[in-house]
């Protein structure tokens, strides 16, 4: 503990500066706004931080490789609308939830073969896939509303566990998850490998094509998770969910102290950076700033904790 | 050689996190004085420079330049104050022309606005000539060979006003003859009264074109002295502290069952009908100049690249490599060439790197096997002697030559039997080249194959027990041990029959 303490100090870990700015975030807005500790508040709050902190983790993923994936949203949109529709024609849910699961991660993997094997660069592959992917939601749900979910399935979002909403402990296995598979595998080792130096993991051996397929796909199926759980937030299947999410997870991502140059990055800076975004604009609503001025500062935020990580690694 | 020294550092002390780089060293480089610095992997030789650049900041000491105290924070200042630095690793825009690099972020413009090429072109080529480089301006740098490319970015570094020029292991890549083309650049500059240090970890070449020599070891300066006054021996016993002497004497082994037997190798545009066999406990030499094919015949042979035809057979069985996890199944090692691009993931840690291509082998249903891990990592830092603060360094802060055996320490790590070694020692210092020859001794005895590729003549001489020598991608001759003369070899080697 000690130890983790004076490394804490001379600024070893990465995650440092954010849990120090998020605590003194939360100190001032608790102190400013008498709604911001109170349960519905947190409730809230931790319901819209769960879904796209599901998102950013997979988005974590694919930084980490050194790509990027602009698709996310579309995904989950294609989750959203396959699950909704499938459970209205009275397939059983987990079946429906399965399909939707499968499906968003195949078309995680197509975005894996685009980049791998067409050699498509990252960035044009996923926007590619985040234009047809809504094109494809917009088609089979005629752009229109999903209503009429079962019962169970929209009750999902509204329970709570221990005073805490259901997606938040969805989230929390998603990190455990993760946090295990990024620090612990032979495929976080490679997945680390691979984005710090592409051919030096290929000529050590690294399988890169199905590493770059298990990448993608594990970013589509996050978004299947995601697109499911807003589903049932929302009660009801929504073409348009998960528009502009690609962004918010990168920043997520981002803000939590991944590289877009790849190699770095982890799942307990994806989710502080999660946090502390959604923590930022929810205490401003409170507060009453304009809506403007918190889009201005989540835009320097992300800016400026990238600079700070630079600092960070420039000294160590 | 003048009364005061051009650039004078004193005291220079220079921590890292966890590593004392430099302990307050003192080093002198008068005008017109080419000035060796040596010493082992990590002792701060480039630290030093660095300093000097405004690369780093030295914690405390002073600098003098021509008796003035200056402070150096940056490298435009240092090249105000005419310090200039070439570096190993280029920094060239290879699809520009040569005279584009020159101008590079500072192209001239005629009244109109647009780009002046004419002046571009003529003052690069007065440069050059300078130099007595002789080459068209508006040749692209990816057309030049790699010596010509480390000409041309000495050129461009090397600025009329430049009063000190820092060479930072300049010649790891060069073939003897182009050493000589370096060399005489060394000269000219030398006539100009210019100040030169000079970083290799090649003695003989101290001796060749060096006035005066300086060792650090372990941040610490040792020694100054005229070169004259003293031996390879000598210095070597200075910089190690300890003797070397027979620096290629190891045992051969009697061969045992061919390994590798290759067939009308061919991949088009590299190299054409390449056949040849190694043996179990054979160290095989690859000689040629760079770029004649050696390092891409052993990555088609590695699975890095494709062959366009031909067979290979591996201990008797047919062996057709789509990707390196097949050469690594096969128990095939290959240290690249380029270790930054190809052998390093530099942003990651010491044991990280090591274990790479081994995480196959130290899992539990995909989890790692931590102990196995970081012992396996000591291990081998161990081994290769690797001047590291602990495995968690990561690997991009160590010194070149530690880098270099962190990636021997991969192949070793992951229980190889053919290793393909592409210039292992560039950039080693001779204590670590001493050890890395009995290393691949030890192999052979092993009964492995070691084919060993490299551009530096007395090391393929004296290690190999045959040679195959290369010229333009065909193999031109397979000698024996006992047929092994410079003068036979240099002749295959280009191309003279
Ligand atoms: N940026 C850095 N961060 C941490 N340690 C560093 C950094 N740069 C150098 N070092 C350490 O400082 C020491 C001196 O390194 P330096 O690069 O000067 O050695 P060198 O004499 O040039 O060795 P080589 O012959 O291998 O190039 C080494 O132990 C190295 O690991
Ligand atoms: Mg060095």
């Amino acid at each position: 503990m000690k130890k983790l303490i004076n490394k804490f100090k001379e600024g070893k870990i990465a995650e440092g500066n954010l849990i120090l700015i998020l605590i003194a975030i939360i100190i001032l807005l608790a102190i400013f706004s008498p709604k911001f500790l109170t349960a519905n508040n947190i409730k809230n709050l931790v319901r819209q931080t769960s879904i796209i902190g599901v998102v950013a983790i997979g988005m974590t993923f694919v930084i980490i490789s050194g790509g990027i994936d602009l698709s996310v949203g579309s995904i989950l949109g294609v989750a959203s609308i396959i699950s909704s529709m499938l459970m209205v024609s009275g397939l059983p849910i987990f079946l429906a939830i399965i399909v939707a699961m499968v499906v968003c991660t195949l078309l995680g993997v197509i975005n894996g073969i685009i980049v791998y094997d067409g050699k498509v660069p990252p960035f044009i592959a996923t926007l590619g896939m985040m234009t047809a992917a809504r094109g494809i939601v917009m088609l089979i749900s005629n752009a229109r509303m999903i209503a009429g979910l079962p019962r169970t399935f929209s009750n999902f979002a509204q329970i709570t566990i221990l005073g805490m909403p259901s997606l938040f402990f969805v989230w929390l296995l998603v990190i455990i998850a993760t946090f295990i598979v990024t620090s612990q595998t032979v495929i976080g080792r490679n997945l680390f490998a691979f984005g710090s130096n592409p051919e030096a993991a290929r000529l050590s051996g690294i399988n890169i094509r199905t590493l770059t397929y298990f990448i993608y796909g594990i970013s589509g199926f996050m978004c299947a998770i995601a697109g499911i759980l807003m589903t049932s937030r929302l009660s009801n299947g929504i073409p348009t969910a998960g528009t502009g999410y690609e962004l918010d997870a990168i920043a997520a991502a981002v803000v939590g102290g991944a590289s877009l140059s790849g190699g770095s990055g982890t799942i307990i800076g994806t989710v502080l950076g999660a946090l502390l975004i959604a923590i930022i604009r929810n205490g401003g609503n409170l507060l009453g700033i304009n809506p403007f001025i918190l889009q201005i500062s989540v835009g320097v935020l992300i800016v400026v904790s990238v600079m700070i990580d630079q600092r960070r690694k420039a000294s160590v | 050689m003048g009364d005061t020294a051009f650039i004078e550092l004193n005291q220079i002390v220079k921590d890292f996190p966890g590593v004392k780089a430099l302990k307050g060293v003192d080093f002198s480089v008068y005008p017109g004085e080419v000035h060796g610095l040596i010493g082992e992997n990590g002792a701060g030789k480039s630290t030093i420079i660095k300093i000097m650049m405004g690369v780093h900041q030295k914690n405390s000491g002073s600098i003098k330049i021509n008796g003035d105290e200056v402070i150096i924070d940056n490298i435009i200042q240092a090249g105000r104050l005419g310090l200039a630095a070439v570096y190993q690793d280029l920094n060239l825009a290879m699809d520009l022309s040569i005279g584009e690099n020159f101008f590079i972020g500072n192209l001239p413009k005629k009244k109109s606005g647009l780009v002046n090429w004419k002046y571009v072109y003529e003052e690069t080529e007065k440069t050059l000539k300078d130099l007595k480089i002789v080459i068209d301006p508006r040749k692209k740098i990816s057309e030049l060979s790699p010596a010509m490319q480390e000409m041309v970015a000495i050129a461009k570094t090397v600025h009329l006003n430049s009063k000190l020029v820092i060479f930072d292991e300049p010649t790891a890549l060069l073939t003897n003859e182009e050493v000589e083309i370096l060399f005489d650049i060394i000269k000219t500059l030398k006539k100009r009264n210019v100040a030169i240090v000079y970083i290799s970890h090649r003695l003989e070449e101290i001796f060749d074109i060096c006035d005066r020599v300086t060792i650090f070891k372990d941040g610490e300066w040792v020694d100054t002295t005229d070169v004259e006054e003293i031996d390879e021996d000598q210095l070597i016993n200075k910089m190690v502290g300890r003797n070397i002497t027979e620096m290629y004497n190891i045992g051969h082994q009697s061969p045992g069952d061919d390994v590798i037997r290759v067939k009308n190798l061919t991949r088009e545009g590299n190299f054409q009908n390449i056949s040849f066999d190694v043996k179990a406990g054979e160290i095989f030499g690859f000689f040629g100049l760079v770029g004649s094919g050696r390092t891409e015949i052993m990555r088609a042979i590695f699975g890095a690249d494709k062959l366009t035809s031909g067979s290979i057979e591996l201990n008797g069985k047919p062996y057709k490599p789509k990707s390196p996890i097949d050469g690594i199944k096969k128990g095939i090692g290959f240290l690249p060439e380029d270790r930054k691009e190809q052998g390093l993931a530099l942003a990651l840690s010491v044991k990280h790197n090591i274990n790479l291509s081994s995480y196959k082998d130290i899992n539990r249903f995909s989890f790692v096997d931590k102990k196995q891990e970081n012992s396996r990592a000591d291990k081998y830092i161990d081994k290769m002697s690797i001047k590291t603060p602990s495995r968690r360094q990561t690997v991009g802060n160590l010194s070149g030559g530690n880098q270099q055996k962190v990636v021997i320490g991969k192949w070793l790590c992951n229980d190889s039997n053919i290793f393909i070694f592409d210039e292992p020692t560039v950039g080693i210092d001779v204590g670590a080249k001493r050890e890395i020859y009995k290393l691949m001794e030890e192999l052979a005895a092993a009964g492995k194959a070691v084919i060993l590729i490299s551009s530096y003549l007395p090391e393929v001489m004296g290690l190999s027990d045959r040679m195959a020598v290369i010229y333009e991608g065909n193999l031109t001759a397979v000698l024996d041990r006992k047929d092994f003369s410079e003068e036979r070899i240099l002749k295959h080697a280009s191309g003279i029959k």
